[in-house]
């Protein structure tokens, strides 16, 4: 007569299930959002605007056909703005045309910096595609990104996201996030 | 008479666990059916911009989407781009109440870190997007996001 099996102990089943049901509760996360992120100026009180001196400004337009302008010439491709604003920014040549630079005490790194006093000045017309627009904020930030991301080799011999939160912090100081959007004009129609 | 016959220690019997397991996945597929992402439908259509320098949003309770389109209705609705908040829609002029509405809804501490997540159809004009940074500067909603997908290119 063959042997009865002997029964196999299921009582850690329910523990076992319960650690997967934890474990998938706690790696699974609800697809989030994601996207460029901008803080919108107070709204204007009175005529308190700032004057920024012509040559830190970097004005970029783009109208309703989705062309796009900097500094008075045609830009052909949108890829082209990151090493513009890059160049303008840096001024590495000192180029009186390209934005001047201010040595600033920068208290997180404890040390004199020039800070670029540079402004890129957007603006777009109401005609103008959501795409495009995305388009030009990604170059943009994309320049601030990879700005702070040289200084930050340079200077640290570490990536960006290595640093330290002070560091970071100061890094954010010597390569301030200057992106100013013009009050909305309307020439092209809707 | 020997017919109860005492048998010593008898002790409990074991209770049969096998079944466990079936029960607490009976659990846990009930609170997955009961309970819903609320996530509103969608009445416009909405393709996403796509770009390379994107940062995830922090908190998801401290994200308020403010979906803007051409309607999927085009029969009755048209296709001019209008603006989705919560489940319908919404005109410009309506937006600062919805910020204030969507504000009590947070604790107070919290209203200011409210993200305010545009999603916008690419193909939208800029028009009606400036109209809505424009009341939401007005109404002190200034984390602004602008959602789109990565790529790496």
């Amino acid at each position: 007569m063959a042997k009865k099996t002997p029964g196999l102990n299921t009582g850690s089943m329910a523990d076992i299930s319960f650690l997967l049901l934890t474990f998938f509760l706690l790696t699974s996360s609800i697809n989030t959002d994601q996207g460029i992120q901008r803080r919108l100026p107070p709204p204007l009180q009175g005529d308190k605007a700032t004057e920024v001196h012509k040559r830190d400004i970097l004005t970029v337009l783009v109208n309703m056909h989705d062309q796009i302008m900097v500094n008075g010439e045609i830009l052909p491709d949108v890829q082209l703005l990151k090493d513009k604003t890059k160049e303008f920014i840096a001024n590495p040549t000192n180029d009186p045309s390209l934005s001047d630079k201010k040595l600033t005490y920068i208290k997180e790194l404890d040390k004199e910096e020039y800070v670029s006093k540079g402004v890129v000045s957007l603006q777009n017309d109401r005609g103008t595609s959501y795409e495009m627009y995305i388009a030009v904020q990604n170059q943009l930030t994309a320049a601030f990104n990879e700005l702070m991301e040289e200084y930050s080799q340079s200077h640290f011999g570490k990536s960006l996201h290595q640093l330290n939160e002070q560091q970071l912090k100061g890094v954010k100081k010597v390569i301030p996030v200057s992106i100013s959007e013009a009050e909305p004009v309307n020439y092209g129609g809707k | 008479m020997g017919r109860f016959k005492k048998e010593g220690n008898k002790g409990t019997p074991d209770l049969n666990m096998g079944s466990m397991s079936d029960i607490i996945f009976m659990f846990l597929f009930f609170f997955m059916v009961i309970t819903t992402m609320r996530e509103s439908s969608l009445f416009v259509t909405i393709q996403l911009p796509k770009a390379t320098e994107v940062q995830k949003l922090q908190k998801k309770s401290l994200v308020v989407n403010i979906n803007i389109g051409a309607p999927k209705d085009v029969a009755k609705l048209g296709n001019e781009p209008r603006i989705q908040w919560d489940d319908q829609f919404a005109n410009v002029e309506d937006i600062p109440q919805c910020v204030e509405r969507e504000k009590t809804n947070h604790p107070e501490n919290d209203r200011n870190k409210l993200t305010w997540s545009l999603k916008v159809n690419k193909e939208t004009k800029m028009g009606i997007v400036t109209d809505v940074k424009q009341e939401l500067r007005k109404s002190n909603a200034f984390k602004v996001n602008y959602s789109t997908l990565k790529t790496n290119k």
